[in-house]
C-alpha cells in the first residue's frame, strides 16, 4: 500500500508542476495583502482608495478596457453608490457611433482604454505577471506564496533606484524589480501624491499597495463569490465523502469478514 | 456483452417486454452495469470513474462557454473576460474547465500507469489498451486546441511552435503546416478551425470510450493479480467477482468525492496556479515571450522533442545515414510521437507472460524508475533549455526508449517471476485474511508446504 501511495504521490506531484520558468533575476519582497489565501478578502476601502490612485495617477497614461464601470458598484468590489458610479464614469467620453459624436460614458460602458500606445492595459496586470518562481521549477514557492502578481506590482512602483539612462532616444529608469533593471515608466507615486479623504497614510508604499488591491480586483472581480463557492463545494463534497465511506464500508463488510473467515479457515488445517 | 457467465436481464413487467423485444437497451444497460467485477480490485481502478466525470464536465461547461465565447483574433480575449465579469457563474465555468483539464489529465496518467504496473495491456486486452491510447491521443489534441482559444500569448505562440513541428517533416512539412493553420501562419483561420475541431474531438472521444468499455466488458476487468477470473460456471465467477453495481459504483463514488474535494479546493483558491500568467496576456504576433511553455500535461513529451539537439550523436547519425533528410528538428518529432508509439506497442515490446508487475520482483524496479523518469521529463520539460537541464532531458528520453523497447522485451526472458496466487477470491481472503493478523497480534508462523 504504502508502495502505492509512494507512487500515486509520486504521479501528483508531476501534476503539481507548472510550466513557470524563471523570468528574470529581480527580487520581489512578498506583501502581506487581506485578499489572499483562502480566507482573504478584498477591503472595500482599500479598494476605494485605490480607484482613487488609480484615476488621480495611472488613468494619465493606462486604461481598464476590459472593466465595465458598473462594476465598482457590485458587491466583492469597492462597492461604490450607485449615483457615485454613475458620476465617476460621466467624467470620461466615449465616441459614440450612432450619435456620431463624443458623449460622457454611461455605466454600462467601460473604463476608457490605454491613452498611450506602450502603456499596457491594466485589467489583468495584477494576474498576467508572476512574482514568485521555483525553487528550481518545482512550483513550490507559488503553492505557498501564491503566484505573487500583485507583489511583482507593488515591487514594481516602489524599486526606483533613482538613476536614469538615455536609449535610443528613450528615457529608462532604473527600477531593481523590473526584469533587466531598465523600465520606460517614470516613477509614478511619492509620498502624498494623493490626497485620501478618510485620512489614512499617503506614503509612497501605501499607495503602491492601495492601487495593486484595486488592480487585483479588476483582474479578478468575482474573487469573494469563487472562494465561497470553493467553500460550500469543499464541505459538501467532504460530508458526501464521509456518507459514501459509511456506505461502502457496509456494502463491503459481509464480504470482507468471509474473506477472513476463509483465510483462518484455510490457514488453521495446515498445522 | 461480457465473455464472463452472468445473470442476464429477464424483462418481467408487459412494458418491459414490448421494449425488450423491439429494442434490447434494457438489458444492454443491465449487463453493463451488472457485469462481474473482481473482488480484489484496489484503489487504483477508481480513475475510470474520475475521467467518465472529467469528460461529463468537460462536455458541459464546454457548451455552456460556448455560448459566450467568439471565435475571432480580435473578440477572443475580450469574450472571455466577457466570460469572467458578465456572465451569471461564467468565472466559475471557465475555472472548472480550465482546471477540469488538468485533472483530466492527473487521472489519465494515473490510470495508464496502473495499466503499465498491473499489465492490463496484455493479452487479452490490447484492443483495450489500443482504444485507450487513441482516447489520450485525441485528449492531447483537445486540450492543445482548447489552450489555443482564449487567445492569450501563450495560446498564440503555443500553436506556433506545435503546428511549426509539421512544418519539420521533409517536403511535404511546409505545405502541410500552411494547409494546418489556413494560412502562412497562426491567425482568424486557425482560431476558428481550432474552435470547431475542439468542439468536434470530445464527442469522438466519447465514441471511443464507449469502444474502451465494450472493450474490457468483452474480456472482463483486470485485477491487482493478474490472475483472470474463473469462468466455469456462474458459481464459480460468484466466488471471484460481485457485480459492478452497487459494489464498486459506490467504491467509485467516494474516491471520486475524495478526488473533488481537492479539485474544488484548487478551483476555488488557487485556479490559476497551474496556468501561465503570460496567458492573460492577449495574443500579440510582435512580440514573443521570453520563454514559450506548454501547459504541465504536455511537458514531459515536450522534454524529448527538445532534448534530441543537432550535437546528440544519435541525431548525426540519423542525418548521416538518411543523407541529411532527418535533422535535428525532424528528429525530435519523431522522437516526440515515438514516446507515444512505443507506450502503444507495449502488449507486443513486453515478452512476459506474467500480467501482474507484483509478481514480477525485476520489473518493479524498472517500472518505478519509470515513474521517476515521468516526473524528471516532467520538470525538465518546465525548465529552460540551457545548462545541464537538455542533458537531463536526454538521459530521461532515453531511459523512456530503453524502458519500452528495451528493458521490457529482454525483462520476460531474464526475470524469474515469483509464485501466483491461484484465483481471485484467494488474492480478496489474503488480502483481508492478513490485514486482521497484522491488527490484532504477531504474525502466525508461516507454516511450510510440505
Amino acid at each position: 500500500m504504502l508502495r502505492k501511495l509512494t507512487l500515486a504521490a509520486l504521479l501528483a506531484g508531476a501534476a503539481a508542476l507548472p510550466g513557470h520558468a524563471a523570468e528574470g533575476t529581480a527580487h520581489i519582497h512578498d506583501v502581506d495583502f487581506s485578499f489572499e489565501g483562502p480566507f482573504g478578502t478584498y477591503d472595500k476601502m482599500q479598494l476605494q482608495r485605490g480607484l482613487q490612485v488609480y484615476t488621480e495617477v495611472c488613468a494619465a497614461c493606462h486604461g481598464l478596457k476590459f472593466v465595465p464601470l458598473r462594476t465598482l458598484a457590485d458587491p466583492g468590489g469597492p462597492e461604490l453608490p450607485e449615483d457615485q458610479v454613475r458620476a465617476y464614469a460621466g467624467q470620461f467620453e466615449i465616441f459614440d457611433e450612432e450619435l456620431d459624436d463624443f458623449r460622457p460614458r454611461l455605466e454600462t460602458d467601460h473604463f476608457p482604454e490605454s491613452s498611450m500606445e506602450n502603456a499596457p492595459d491594466l485589467s489583468l496586470m495584477t494576474k498576467a505577471r508572476a512574482g514568485f518562481h521555483g525553487p528550481l521549477g518545482t512550483g513550490l514557492n507559488q503553492l505557498f506564496n501564491g503566484i505573487g502578481g500583485p507583489e511583482y506590482m507593488v515591487n514594481i512602483l516602489t524599486s526606483y533606484t533613482g538613476e536614469e539612462k538615455e536609449q535610443a532616444g528613450t528615457l529608462f529608469y532604473g527600477n531593481t524589480a523590473f526584469p533587466g533593471g531598465w523600465i520606460a515608466m517614470p516613477p509614478p507615486l511619492s509620498d502624498d501624491l494623493v490626497e485620501y479623504a478618510d485620512g489614512h497614510d499617503a506614503d509612497a508604499h501605501h499607495l503602491a499597495e492601495d492601487v495593486t488591491a484595486f488592480l487585483m480586483w479588476t483582474a479578478e472581480p468575482k474573487m469573494m463569490a469563487r472562494k465561497e463557492a470553493g467553500f460550500t463545494a469543499v464541505i459538501f463534497l467532504v460530508m458526501l465523502s464521509v456518507l459514501l465511506y459509511l456506505t461502502n464500508k457496509r456494502l463491503w463488510a459481509p464480504y470482507k469478514a468471509a474473506a477472513r473467515k476463509a483465510k483462518a479457515a484455510a490457514d488453521t488445517p495446515a498445522e | 456483452m461480457s465473455g464472463i457467465p452472468h445473470d442476464h436481464y429477464e424483462p418481467k413487467t408487459g412494458i418491459e417486454k414490448w421494449v425488450e423485444s423491439r429494442l434490447p437497451i434494457i438489458g444492454l444497460i443491465y449487463g453493463t452495469i451488472m457485469i462481474p467485477t473482481p473482488r480484489n480490485l484496489n484503489w487504483m481502478w477508481i480513475w475510470g470513474i474520475v475521467l467518465a466525470f472529467c469528460l461529463g464536465l468537460q462536455i458541459v461547461t464546454g457548451i455552456v462557454l460556448v455560448m459566450h465565447y467568439t471565435p475571432h483574433v480580435d473578440l477572443a480575449f475580450a469574450s472571455v473576460e466577457h466570460i469572467m465579469r458578465d456572465v451569471n457563474g461564467g468565472h466559475m465555468l471557465r475555472y472548472l474547465h480550465a482546471n477540469g483539464a488538468s485533472l483530466f489529465f492527473v487521472a489519465v496518467y494515473l490510470h495508464i500507469f496502473r495499466g503499465l504496473f498491473y499489465g492490463s495491456y496484455k493479452a487479452p486486452r490490447e484492443i483495450t489498451w489500443i482504444i485507450g491510447m487513441l482516447i489520450y491521443l485525441c485528449m492531447m489534441g483537445t486540450a492543445f486546441m482548447g489552450y489555443v482559444l482564449p487567445w492569450g500569448q501563450m495560446s498564440f505562440w503555443g500553436a506556433t511552435v506545435i503546428t511549426g513541428l509539421f512544418g519539420a517533416i521533409p517536403w511535404i512539412g511546409p505545405d502541410l503546416q500552411t494547409w494546418l493553420l489556413g494560412g502562412p501562419a497562426v491567425g482568424n483561420a486557425t482560431l476558428n478551425r481550432f474552435f470547431s475541431l475542439h468542439y468536434l474531438l470530445p464527442f469522438v472521444i466519447a465514441g471511443l470510450v464507449i469502444v474502451h468499455i465494450w472493450a474490457f466488458h468483452s474480456t472482463g476487468n483486470n485485477n491487482p493479480s493478474g490472475v483472470p477470473v474463473r469462468t466455469t460456471d456462474k458459481e464459480v465467477v460468484k466466488k471471484d467477482t460481485l457485480p459492478f453495481w452497487p459494489y464498486f459504483v459506490i467504491k467509485d463514488l467516494f474516491a471520486l468525492a475524495v478526488v473533488l474535494v481537492v479539485f474544488f479546493a484548487i478551483v476555488g483558491f488557487m485556479p490559476n496556479y497551474l496556468g501561465h500568467p503570460d496567458n492573460y496576456i492577449e495574443a500579440n504576433p510582435l512580440a514573443t515571450p521570453a520563454h514559450i511553455v506548454p501547459e504541465w500535461y504536455f511537458l514531459p513529451f515536450y522534454a524529448i522533442l527538445r532534448c534530441f539537439t543537432a550535437d546528440v550523436w544519435v541525431v548525426q547519425f540519423a542525418s548521416w545515414i538518411s543523407f541529411g533528410i532527418i535533422d535535428a528538428k525532424f528528429f525530435g518529432v519523431l522522437a516526440m510521437f515515438g514516446a507515444i508509439i512505443v507506450m502503444a506497442l507495449v502488449p507486443w515490446l513486453d515478452t512476459s507472460s506474467v500480467r501482474s508487475g507484483r509478481y514480477r520482483p525485476m520489473f518493479k524496479g524498472f517500472f518505478y524508475v519509470f515513474c521517476l523518469d515521468f516526473v524528471v521529463l516532467t520538470w525538465a520539460g518546465a525548465m529552460p533549455a540551457e545548462g545541464i537541464y537538455p542533458i537531463i532531458a536526454l538521459i530521461g528520453s532515453t531511459y523512456w526508449f530503453a524502458y519500452f523497447l528495451v528493458i521490457l522485451p529482454l525483462l520476460g526472458i531474464f526475470e524469474t517471476p515469483l509464485p501466483q496466487v491461484a484465483t481471485v477470491e484467494e488474492d480478496f481472503n489474503d488480502h483481508y485474511g492478513k490485514a486482521k493478523a497484522s491488527k490484532t497480534g504477531p504474525k502466525p508462523v508461516p507454516t511450510p508446504a510440505e
